[in-house]
């Protein structure tokens, strides 16, 4: 039960990470009905320009001006590339974007090298918030935990309560109306797809010291984004907070309990096998759940697609 | 043809001229490792390794046979089995019968096969392997052959050597199995299970597999770790899931050794930092500290020249000097049946480590003595220039001296 509870904490802070990600990532397809295949791109190099600016200022100050940074990147990409990619259509942008992913990820280990660099959280944050069956939480968890929730909340507010939530909720589904009205849609992408792509930033800037900074990371959490952002239904905010929160405990959990085939082929009336690693079946005997762990979600994805193509709480068909 | 092999001769000649002074009459080395993509940080550093190591060791105490000079010749692989075994021929082509290779077991496993073909059909033209850091046993034990020399110790070695080091730790009751899902991960698990019954009675409470490279978040599994009630943790995990799985450990609570295979340099040193101090066990020979004053020159010499890279691999210090002597000792570069007869069974005194090495003739693998370190800020020789290095508190001479090998050497 204590294993439980603390899996319950670990999997909320991992799921409102990847929610980070991909909040950015559903609000740049319900606006564009582009994905952003360089997304995960972003939150590497939200990343690395973070532990950059903390190497000569400290945490702090990266935790403000890398977001930053990233979203002007985000906004520039916008203005310059995918607007001009626009007039030929979703797929030319598409690939635009899949370029992209590749050209930052080559670009920031040409910059810091192919090793992982030393990106830590800031001292007055290494301290343990509480202690938990036997578990520890460190204070930063504890820190990544409300910033997410931060945001979540910020977003929820700006999007729903606000004049320019107004405009963005009205651009995402009547565009030609929106601009008819005298609004300059044309900005409100930019600065969607800037913002997007700064969540992305900020989720790479507080994800570096707890996951390590290292060129790897945006391929190794790139995918998985796709398959919150899909899940939750694309273009709905609520949805990608609810499916991330579920990858994040299913990933956690899987990991968490070496449930394997064996048990289950047992519990059906199998015999285990006396020399297993001779056994033709070997493989399926001893494979456990962690093994499988990181596929689970695509498994949901596939699941998701064909029971509820719209995703759980999508509007418009993906 | 002919036009082509011209200009090709060309380039070769002025690629060679321009890439080293003293192109004429070397003996040179072929040095197969990745210089490119994800992996060539751990390429660049063997490398200012072997050359620095060629230069001060050999060259400039007078090189060999009455003078000639060694060299080594970069050749990068791109990790990739295919492509090393492409550079393996071009290294051949080049005429040069020196070919040292480590990184990864894999590549290791093919160029001891080509190598072994190639000698038998062309016996005019036969090279060494120089194995400098491949741990796979099977290239001592089945896939052995009389080409092939081991300067690293295998990965049951190593486990051996962990294995002493744990016995003699009071307090370690359980134990917690973790790696890699692939051959090496394996084989570390299999020799820890065996050396572990074999020396203690300590209880083994997890035994599992990770997707190398896939896991995001080791939170999870350093929580099941620590509900195991584990006392330490065993692992041959490398690159970003060592860091993330150490860090994991300690975010957790969990306040137990970590004993390691690839827990140092290469930015994972520098990463772990403060957070590694106590932590992490690495096995390994020839470690830098406690230093003696040679070593500290040449290590300090070499910093001067390579500030980027660490002297994280002894074991060079010991093949480019055997190397040398082989060839004095055969009276000739070319003839490497003889060369590789002086090879084995052969003595050194390492100067910079003070200690002896043997190439054993039953398998080709090195015994020497073996290390255990602890990650910390005591150290006079630092890894990534971090002011962290590993410090040796446990020695193993001559470990597994009298192990067992299945290798059936053919000899020619």
């Amino acid at each position: 039960m204590d294993l439980f509870i603390i899996n319950i904490i670990d999997g909320l802070i991992y799921g409102l990470l990847l929610f980070m990600l991909s909040s950015g990532l559903t609000l740049i397809f319900s606006m564009m009905g582009v994905l952003n295949l360089s997304h995960a791109a972003f939150y590497m190099l939200g990343a690395y320009l973070a532990y950059q600016i903390s190497v000569f200022t400290g945490f702090w100050v990266g935790l403000i001006v890398a977001p930053i940074l990233v979203t002007i990147l985000g906004a520039a990409v916008e203005r310059y590339g995918l607007r001009r990619v626009h007039q030929y259509g979703h797929v030319p942008e598409l690939i635009f974007t899949f370029g992209l992913f590749f050209v930052i990820e080559e670009l920031v280990q040409y910059i810091w090298g192919r090793s992982m660099v030393n990106y830590n959280s800031p001292e007055s944050l290494d301290f343990i918030a509480f202690s938990l069956a036997g578990g520890t939480i460190p204070a930063y968890k504890v820190f990544m935990l409300l910033t997410s929730v931060g945001i979540f909340v910020a977003l929820y507010y700006v999007l729903a309560k606000t004049r320019v939530g107004m405009i963005i909720q009205a651009a995402l589904s009547y565009p030609k109306t929106v601009e008819a009205l005298g609004h300059n849609v044309p900005l409100v992408f930019m600065g969607v797809f800037g913002v997007g792509t700064g969540l992305a930033g900020l989720a790479g800037v507080i994800a570096g010291p707890s996951l390590t900074t290292f060129p790897g990371m945006a391929f190794l959490l790139g995918s998985i984004v796709f398959v919150c952002v899909v899940v939750g239904g694309l273009g709905s905010l609520f949805g990608a907070f609810v499916a991330s929160l579920l990858i994040g405990w299913l990933q956690t959990f899987a990991a968490s309990y070496n449930v394997g085939a064996a048990d289950i082929l047992i519990a059906f009336g199998y015999e285990f096998p006396k020399d297993v690693y001779y056994h033709p079946w070997r493989d399926l005997w001893t494979l456990t759940l962690p093994q499988i762990g990181p596929i689970l979600p695509y498994i949901l994805l596939i699941l998701v697609l064909v029971f509820r193509p719209n995703g759980l709480f999508g509007k418009r068909e993906t | 043809m002919k036009l082509f092999k011209k200009i090709a001769s060309f380039v070769l000649a002025t690629g060679v001229f321009f890439s080293s002074s003293v192109y004429a009459d070397t003996i040179k080395i072929a040095f197969i490792d990745p210089l490119s993509g994800p992996f060539a940080t751990t390429g660049t550093i063997g490398l200012a390794e072997w050359k620095f190591a060629v230069e001060k060791l050999v060259n400039e105490k007078g090189g060999v046979l009455g003078g000639k000079k060694m060299e080594v010749v970069a050749l990068d692989n791109k990790m990739d089995g295919k492509e090393s075994l492409v550079q393996v021929q071009v290294a051949i082509d080049q005429g040069i019968r020196f070919i040292a290779q480590g990184n990864s077991s894999g590549i290791a496993n093919a160029i001891t096969d080509m190598v072994k073909k190639h000698n038998k059909r062309n016996p005019d033209k036969q090279v060494i392997f120089i194995n400098y850091s491949a741990v796979d046993p099977a290239l001592t034990n089945d896939k052995c052959n009389f080409w092939h020399f081991r300067f690293d110790a295998n990965a049951d070695i190593k486990m051996d050597v962990i294995t002493d080091v744990i016995a003699d730790t009071s307090g370690i009751d359980k134990m917690y199995l973790i790696g890699q899902d692939y051959s090496f991960g394996k084989a570390v698990a299999a020799a820890a299970e065996k050396y572990l019954a074999q020396k203690t009675s300590i209880e083994i409470v997890g035994n599992e597999l990770h997707p190398i490279g896939r896991v995001k978040d080791f939170t999870p599994y350093a929580r099941k770790i620590l509900a195991s009630g584990a006392d330490a943790v065993i692992t041959g995990n490398w690159g970003a899931d060592m860091v993330n799985l150490g860090r994991s450990l300690k975010e957790s609570g969990f306040d137990g050794p970590v004993y390691c295979y690839y827990c140092a340099t290469a930015g994972i040193t520098r990463t772990f930092g403060a957070s590694g101090e106590g932590m992490l066990n690495l096995v390994g020979e020839g470690f830098m500290n406690p230093a003696n004053p040679e070593l500290l020159a040449y290590v300090k010499e070499f910093k001067a020249k390579y500030p980027e890279a660490d002297m994280s691999q002894a074991r060079i210090t010991n093949a480019v000097p055997m190397i040398a002597k082989a060839i004095e000792k055969a009276g000739s570069a070319t003839d490497m049946v003889k060369i590789a007869y002086a090879l084995e069974g052969m003595e050194h005194y390492n100067d910079l480590l003070k200690t002896k090495v043997v190439m054993r003739t039953k398998d080709h693998q090195a015994i020497q003595n073996m290390h255990v370190g602890i990650h910390t800020k005591d150290v006079e020789i630092d890894f990534d220039n971090s002011g962290y290095g590993i410090k040796g508190y446990k020695t193993v001479e001559m470990a597994s001296m009298d192990s067992a090998s299945t290798c059936k050497m053919k000899r020619p």
